[in-house]
């Protein structure tokens, strides 16, 4: 999406550059369609198919917040009998009274969010980075290993995640194992904190397989003779590892991480399957918007359109941020 | 000109692709030949939904020109379902709704009027607070098709071996009949299943409810409601009571304990019924004890009184609806009413279906005794939507998270939201 929309004014500028004096823009678009109305007929069902399902739910969505819309108000259509809108323009009021709202619901679930995401992301960067490099070896059995590592990607999210309420209920496998060392076992699907790590653990595995390949791609694009170069010159293994293999890795953690961010902060599965809608110290944004939207009567559109448009706000920010920090740490990385 | 050709072509089949998707649901229902109804129930669809089955077959015999469609939705999910197909398409024609939908649904223009059709013939035969339930502004949109309230189930060898002779009649004696029973026979005195609804008694006992309409006033977090909740509070965590399940498990977990005598009292409703009879602790179906509900600290018990009604959707044509209300009319009839708590347990919503057979289930005839104290909805759309903000900070409450003043005042402030003409206590 980003590569057609930015290649394309360059593309036309290039061409126009080469083959006449510019006009207005809209001669430059007919001139460049004459000359290229294959690319433009090619981008036609891309464009539109995103429109149908990016760009229009999403003006919606940002019109929803500015209304008090919910399911009773909204206009819908019952036989033959239409009842039109009847919803109205609060403007801000949405935002206001999310962020400052007596009903204590955003900012616990924020605060929440952030810690799944940085907690997520960092556990499955290292477990995948530590797993690539032990992988990476020649070990027996490493394509058994490698293999099975990556299983639990393979399995659909939601077999996993049942397979985890199993594992983690009351008296399942961890708590009997627990048991026989001693320790009492907490319940891990509803006691509210140990649900915090049972959501982070389930995710961990969830997530390690996708960082893991990744990685081990990353490590084998790395030559061998820079490896070779360091022994030489008598790097112990901790210098070569952070003098060879991280900066030689960046390319590859900066984009993951960034993936990992933004879907563990959306990872919607995890905490919807493990938990279902009824914990609410433990569901993060998006399930909170769900829930807004499909767990209470009337349904809040506005409410949870406001809460969704404050999940796309904050990654829009945290990506920029991210990437304008990359680029100052290291030129030509994702730029 | 080619390349204009090519464009027209690719869209027009981005077009047909696109109408292709939409295509799918349309009506089945011809003018001519038999009529197809479509009815969803809401019904368990392991332990009670075999019987309205066999009722479908039996009024489609009944009534060979029209023909009903079953489907079975699952209780949870009903509801926001029905809003969803209701306002497009893919609505049914009928629907089994819980008394706390029909005023929301109503205010939103999805049920047709029952007054004067087929199904609202015999409504002086029903309980009338219970028809009651069923209408709207005056008008009548429900037929109550089974009723319910909450009750306190107990297993009667379990408390007889653990000592105790009655059930108990205030909060503090079940308390201390729970510790007994952990001590005498080792399994747990209560399970609580942390809902709004199973809440509601609480509050109810202290003389308060969510809302009061006549102050337009919130009382989720009036001093009487923290009250109850305390009084909750204090039987959860009671010595012998089975620790707090907050899973999305919770209810059946509770149910099989339950059923197979692990333990040995709830708070629970007759539609129950069926799955203990099922259990293996409950097989001589006189173990089964229902109490009503204690009283609180004003002495006056209450249990919110519950139930299913059958609604007809607005935008059916006029052939679907009249096909509906005949079914309506069949389902609720006492002859099927009787049948239906004859196997499955429930309790009927008209006297003249409380017949012999039907009161010698043990759990029926526990279950009428104490209908008399339960307590109807308020007419409000909004009432049962106050469940889930009480549910949602119930847990948080019950399992240490909030204080009941913190918890329930966060309660009182998204109800705020859904009430805003109310004030806040």
């Amino acid at each position: 999406m980003t590569a057609v929309v930015e290649g394309k004014p360059a593309r036309t500028n290039r061409h126009q550059r080469n083959t006449g004096p510019g006009r207005g823009p809209l001669s430059r678009v007919k001139n460049s369609y004459d000359q290229r109305w294959y690319a433009w007929a090619m981008c036609v069902p891309v464009v539109l198919v995103l429109a149908a399902v990016v760009a229009y739910p999403l003006a919606q969505g940002i019109y929803l917040t500015f209304t008090d819309a919910t399911s009773q108000n909204v206009g819908r259509t019952i036989g033959v009998n239409h009842i039109p809108d009847s919803f109205s323009w609060v403007g801000l009021k949405n935002y206001a009274e999310v962020l400052t709202g007596a009903n204590n619901q955003f900012w616990p679930h924020l605060v929440w969010t952030v810690i799944w995401t940085a907690a997520c992301v960092v556990l499955t960067y290292a477990i995948g980075l530590v797993l690539a490099i032990v992988l990476n070896r020649d070990i027996r059995g490493r394509g058994l290993y490698r293999l099975l590592l990556i299983l639990p990607w393979a399995v659909p999210t939601f077999v996993t995640i049942f397979g985890w309420r199993l594992i983690l209920a009351d008296d399942g496998v961890v708590n009997q194992l627990l048991g026989l060392v001693g320790l009492p076992g907490p319940s891990w699907l509803s006691d509210p904190l140990a649900q915090k790590f049972a959501a982070i653990g389930v995710n961990i595995w969830c997530g390690v397989p996708f960082m893991m390949i990744s990685m081990l791609g990353g490590l084998q694009a790395i030559p061998k003779e820079l490896h070779e170069a360091a022994e030489m010159d008598g790097a112990t293994p901790w210098h070569r590892f952070v003098h060879v293999i991280l900066p030689g890795l960046r390319p590859v953690s900066s984009t993951v991480i960034l993936l990992g961010v933004i879907w563990t902060f959306n990872q919607f599965n995890v905490i919807f399957l493990l938990f279902g809608g009824n914990s609410d110290s433990v569901q993060i944004l998006v399930t909170y918007a769900y829930r807004l939207f499909f767990g209470q009567q009337p349904q809040d559109y506005a409410g949870s359109a406001t809460v969704g448009i404050l999940c796309l706000s904050i990654l829009v920010v945290f990506t920029s941020v991210y990437r304008r920090w990359l680029k100052r740490n290291d030129q030509g990385v994702l730029a | 000109m080619r390349r204009g050709i090519a464009a027209a072509a690719l869209i027009s089949a981005i077009t047909i692709t696109a109408s292709a998707c939409s295509g799918g649901a349309s009506d089945a229902g011809d003018a001519s030949g038999p009529v197809t109804i479509t009815w969803w129930d809401t019904s368990d669809a392991t332990n009670e939904a075999p019987t309205y089955k066999a009722l479908v077959k039996d009024f489609e015999k009944a009534n060979p020109d029209i023909e009903v469609t079953y489907v079975s939705v699952p209780f949870g999910d009903a509801q926001t379902k029905f809003q969803t197909a209701a306002g497009s398409k893919g609505a049914p024609d009928v629907l089994r709704a819980d008394v706390g939908w029909t005023p929301g649904f109503a205010k939103s223009g999805y049920l047709a009027p029952l007054d004067g059709t087929a199904a609202g013939e015999e409504v002086a035969e029903f309980e009338p607070g219970l028809v009651e339930q069923g209408k709207y502004e005056g008008k009548l949109y429900g037929i109550p098709q089974v009723t319910d309230t909450l009750a306190m189930m107990y297993n009667k060898e379990l408390f007889a071996k653990a000592g105790i002779t009655e059930p108990p009649a205030t909060w503090a004696e079940w308390k201390s009949d729970i510790a007994k029973v952990k001590d005498k026979t080792g399994v747990d005195g209560f399970a609580f299943n942390p809902q709004g609804y199973y809440a509601m008694p609480f509050l109810y006992g202290e003389g308060t409810d969510t809302v009061d309409p006549k102050a337009q006033k919130i009382t989720l977090n009036s001093p009487a409601a923290v009250k109850g909740i305390d009084t909750l509070k204090g039987l959860v965590k009671a010595k012998g009571a089975m620790k707090l399940d907050t899973t999305s498990n919770a209810y059946p977990n509770i149910m099989d304990a339950f059923s197979s005598g692990k333990v040995a009292s709830i708070l629970q409703g007759p539609w129950e019924n069926a799955n203990v009879f099922k259990g293996s602790a409950f097989s001589d179906k006189n173990n089964l004890g229902i109490a009503p509900v204690p009283a609180g600290s004003t002495g006056k018990a209450g249990a919110p009184l519950g139930g299913h009604n059958l609604v007809a959707y607005a935008g059916s044509d006029a052939a679907h609806q009249e096909a509906s209300q005949k079914f309506i009319a069949f389902m609720t009839s006492a002859g099927t009413q009787s049948q239906v708590a004859v196997k499955n347990g429930t309790l009927p919503t008209r006297g003249d279906a409380y017949t012999a057979e039907v009161t010698a289930n043990p759990g029926i005839a526990g279950y009428q005794k104490v209908l008399s104290s339960g307590r109807p909805r308020l007419a409000l759309p909004e009432y049962s939507s106050l469940y889930t903000p009480l549910e949602t900070q119930l847990i948080k409450i019950l399992s240490g998270q909030e204080s009941t003043e913190g918890g329930l005042d966060n309660a009182a402030a998204e109800a705020k939201k859904l009430l805003s003409d109310y004030s806040v206590s």
